[in-house]
């Protein structure tokens, strides 16, 4: 065996090289498989995930630019001046001022900053209204312990831990909760909104292809909460009204005595419902009125109150 | 033989007193090694006699230098426990559907880890690092109202003591270190746990305050002549600023920690579901003190970089008034930023615009630091030491974290990446790569200064490698998770999202940091017995006042205070052949007045400890001995008037004498 550096020789040996390659596997493969459908947040399924993406994308970007910068400055800087004998480039202990190169760093940041502050208020300002002339489906969410209750006050048909909507329609979540705080969050379709006792928080959100999501809540809210999640079937529109009308068919009806034992602290499976009582949303949550409401810009929905 | 029934005793006592439902099995072991460290500590200082010097040594000590050395070796300890803690957690996560530790263990896991982590390690350490060189920076003979400073110490020891406490007890706060309401109401979170989390926190709080008290005081009335505002070292600055932000952030913290024990403990309805109750004003409560904290973590940080880079530069820092503007700039802005943790909890887009633009322009002067410390190494020689290291990794660190929490700042990527993975990998990266490392790097920077030998480089800069490395490969794949919309405060996960491939590559990352932290451990106790005493009290070739001083630094600190002429004091002293001791003649030395050892900050801590314990159980009997303690040390020391100690001239005469520093 010819003698040379360490790694060549360790790496010489069929094992050693078979152990390399795992541990060379090991560490890319997650890399290798960054487009895979697991990563939900790169797979939008409609406008309002696609815009956060895209916004995500251009905000990494544009920092990536700065810090590898920064990075390669650093890595300039420690190779010039590192403390070694005969090190050729001039020691200026007492050089500590440059006004030019200073306002050169306020400025630069502040740029590159306010590049991704336009996009930022414009696209913070679009997603929290609904498109224009839209005619939402309805859907009015309450987070219990730990369970998700769904109704739909246009159809009158009440689900718990599933919904199905109708692709290239915008569908307007009216979020509260009956329990502590919750977050809900249908990754694939777009960000996420709390769900909070007494208040009802609007979230707008359209898939723009067919398919089985997945959501859950992203806010800890006890022992259970990891098994609050549901499931979102988009499906075109015929097959979305062919749903709801089977559900108000073939269903049992959602009585308060229902509601009563999905307060209990349990996990359920899935549960659909041909009709549900009035009150139960949005006037009792924990026992007092919601107070909270829309803010102006999402008035234009067709809320039955 | 005794152990045996001390044990049975001690399970006796805690089935008898203590709620069954609140018990684990598993924390059986963690018990049986507290008590079992606790007997050991008790016999080696019985079989030594060492507790008289334990007590009138440490325990009453007013003296800020073994004050700071009190906050060191707790905030070790409690690195150690919180650490164990995200082991646990990364062990439960490394497969899905394993569990080493159930539900209810686990959100207790990562409460415990993220209050002492924040609480009782970050904040300690600040400290510990305030008291050993905030005053000798600023040539000061001790700070400002030092038996205070023992009782800041005494009750953030308790504090910790008590949150320590219910995990030997059972029944640790289970609800996340940011403990929302509505979830702390009784009805959700039964049980002692969260009293635990309230009680303990408000104790520690008092004393963090009152830290920031005084170290404000002692910075603006304490300089030696000549030290102007504009000659201080950078690490005193951001002591200056980090004490103005504890002062205003800590009271919202005190009040919606209060205001929601009284809700648990006397069925009130600040914050509940119901009754009127307004669970969104704690959020708003806690992070109005919360986004301020994340500052008075990182900006002793800054500061400590500030004086490091400059050492091992062998360089003035560059830009030096930039640097004061950018950490007055954003101690200012820390307070108007806090609503981007919740912006999606409804305020609407106008208030999320207006807090994600504000949380953006806090980048600027944050970026104007980085370039500022990359250019005062430019033109420098710069030595490879471990606490240059430490400040090296962090530059790309904290890069990185910075960039991504701009990312969070734009409100839209929020709504996605807001309590998953990415969030936890961003603020990791924040505060290890940002507080973390800093500290380490300052640790080990005043080591010396604080012990009088410095720690072993070679087994430092191991230690340093496997933090960084496994840094990187513990939150590079949790930023990935975030991708993969993995939210955080999962117990376990099914294998159905493929979350599994990078959990393990990040619990083996969490290890090799773990690693990390143990060869620190032995890098201090090998040190400690190995290396060579500091002879010069100058081992870096420093720059500011302390290292004009011997190590570990008299009682007194400066036999005579010194008058400073310049920026970065002691280098300018060294330029020009000058030191302290050619200004100190024999007759300059005048006699000296030192704060006595007060047994009352230890008392005063015990009595707030054993308030907290009565509170916590409702205890009532328990409660008021303790407020009866609390307000009888606080009469006693308000009319004690003999709380200094003359030094007289001779005996520092005598002193000067045998560390060489007099001359004639």
């Amino acid at each position: 065996m010819p003698k040379r550096g360490g790694f060549f020789l360790v790496c010489t040996r069929p094992q050693t090289r078979l152990w390399l390659l795992v541990a060379a596997g090991t560490i890319l493969m997650p890399f290798i498989s960054g487009c895979g459908s697991h990563y939900v947040l790169l797979h939008p399924a409609g406008p309002v995930a696609r815009r956060e993406l895209d916004l995500t994308v251009y905000a990494a970007v544009t920092m990536a630019v700065i810090v590898a910068f920064v990075i390669a400055l650093l890595i300039l800087t420690l190779i010039r001046y590192r403390d070694r004998p005969n090190n050729p480039h001039a020691y200026t202990p007492e050089w500590h001022d440059h006004r030019l190169m200073e306002s050169l760093w306020l400025i630069i940041p502040a740029v590159v900053l306010a590049a991704v502050a336009i996009p930022t208020v414009k696209t913070t300002y679009a997603l929290a209204r609904l498109p224009k002339g839209s005619h939402p489906l309805v859907i009015d969410v309450t987070s219990l312990n730990w369970k998700w209750m769904f109704e739909y006050p246009d159809q009158h048909i009440a689900t718990v831990n599933y919904i199905e909507i109708p692709t290239r329609r915008p569908v307007l979540f009216e979020l509260t909760a009956d329990s502590p705080m919750n977050a809900f969050w249908i990754p694939e379709l777009g960000g996420m909104e709390y769900t909070m006792s007494g208040r009802v928080l609007p979230l707008w959100l359209e898939a723009d292809r067919q398919g089985l999501f997945w959501g859950r809540s992203a806010q800890f809210s006890g022992i259970d909460f990891e098994k609050m999640l549901f499931h979102v079937r988009a499906v075109s529109t015929p097959s979305f009204n062919a749903w709801t009308a089977h559900i108000r068919h073939s269903k049992p009806a959602m009585t308060l005595d229902t509601y009563h034992r999905l307060l209990r602290f349990n996990t359920v499976g899935v549960e659909e419902y041909s009709s549900y009582p009035r009150s139960a949303f949005p006037s009792t949550t924990h026992g007092f009125g919601l107070s909270g409401g829309m803010y102006p810009v999402m008035s234009n929905h067709p809320q039955k109150n | 033989m005794s152990f045996m029934a001390v044990y049975l005793f001690y399970l006796y006592m805690i089935h008898t007193l203590f709620p069954e439902n609140v018990r684990q099995p598993t924390e059986l072991g963690a018990d049986v090694m507290i008590i079992g460290a606790g007997i050991i500590i008790v016999s080696v200082l019985t079989r030594y006699k060492k507790w008289r010097w334990l007590w009138s040594e440490w325990l009453t000590t007013v003296d800020h230098k073994k004050i700071g050395v009190l906050y060191l070796i707790s905030a070790l300890a409690m690195l150690f426990r919180g650490g164990v803690d995200a082991l646990m957690l990364r062990t439960n996560l490394a497969l899905p559907n394993i569990q080493p530790i159930g539900a209810n263990e686990y959100n207790e896991v990562f409460t415990t880890h993220g209050t002492i982590m924040i609480f009782f390690m970050a904040m300690p350490f600040i400290f510990a690092l305030f008291n050993a060189v905030v005053p000798l920076m600023i040539g000061a003979r001790d700070v400002a109202f030092p038996r205070l400073n023992a009782i800041s110490y005494w009750l953030f020891a308790f504090g910790a003591l008590l949150l320590n406490i219910s995990f030997v007890l059972g029944g640790s706060p289970n609800a996340g270190w940011t403990a929302y309401a509505p979830f702390t109401e009784r009805a959700f979170t039964p049980g002692v746990g969260e009293n635990y989390y309230f009680m303990s926190l408000l104790i520690a709080g008092i004393g963090t305050t009152m830290t920031g008290i005084n170290f404000l005081v002692t910075i603006i009335r304490m300089r030696a002549p000549g030290m102007t505002f504009m000659r201080m070292p950078l690490f005193v600055w951001t002591t200056l600023t980090t004490s103005a932000l504890i002062i205003f952030a800590f009271p919202p913290l005190t009040v919606a920690l209060a205001l929601t024990l009284i809700d648990r403990l006397f069925h009130a309805s600040f914050f509940t579901l119901g009754h009127g109750g307004m669970p969104m004003m704690y959020v708003n409560l806690f992070w109005l003190f919360g986004h301020p904290e994340v500052y008075i973590v990182v900006m002793p940080a800054f500061g400590i970089f500030s004086e490091v880079v400059a050492t091992f530069s062998g360089k003035q820092l560059f830009g030096y008034t930039a640097m004061v503007l950018s950490v007055v700039a954003i101690m200012l802005f820390a307070y108007g930023t806090w609503v981007h943790h919740f912006f999606t909890m409804g305020a609407g887009p106008s208030v999320n615009v207006f807090f994600g633009l504000s949380t953006m322009l806090i980048a600027i002067p944050t970026g104007v630091k980085i370039f500022n410390w990359i250019f005062t190494m430019w033109g420098g020689r710069i030595r490879m030491t471990v606490a240059m290291l430490y400040q090296i990794a962090f530059i790309p660190t904290f890069a990185i974290g910075g960039a991504t929490g701009v990312m969070f700042a734009v409100v839209p990527v929020d709504y996605q990446l807001h309590n998953g993975y990415f969030l936890i990998a961003h603020f990791h990266n924040v505060l290890i790569g940002g507080t973390l490392f800093g500290l380490l790097s300052g640790m080990h920077y005043w080591w010396p200064k604080m012990f009088g030998f410095s720690l072993n480089e070679r087994l430092g800069k191991f230690a340093f490698w496997l933090f960084f490395i496994g840094f990187w490969i513990t939150f590079t794949p949790q930023y990935m998770l975030g991708f993969e919309g993995m939210t955080r405060r999962l117990y376990t996960y099914p294998l159905g999202y493929g979350w599994h491939m990078l959990n393990v590559i990040s619990t083996l990352g969490a290890f090799t940091m773990g690693a990390g932290f143990v060869v620190l451990v032995y890098d201090i106790v090998w040190s400690l017995f190995k290396m060579p005493r500091d002879a010069t009290g100058d081992p870096w070739n420093g720059r500011t006042l302390e290292w004009a001083l011997p190590s570990p630094v008299p009682e007194y600190n400066f036999a005579r205070v010194p008058v400073v002429t310049s920026r970065d004091m002691f280098w300018w002293m060294k330029r020009h052949h000058a030191t302290i001791a050619d200004q100190l003649k024999p007759n300059d030395i005048r006699e000296l007045e030192l704060p006595k050892n007060s047994p009352v900050p230890f008392i005063l801590g015990l009595g707030f400890f054993i308030f907290g314990f009565g509170m916590v159980f409702e205890w009532w009997l328990l409660a008021f001995l303790g407020l009866a303690i609390i307000i009888g040390s606080l009469i006693y020391t308000g009319f004690d008037y003999d709380e200094h100690k003359q030094v007289s001239a001779e005996e520092i005469r005598h002193i000067e004498q045998s560390l060489g520093r007099l001359q004639g």
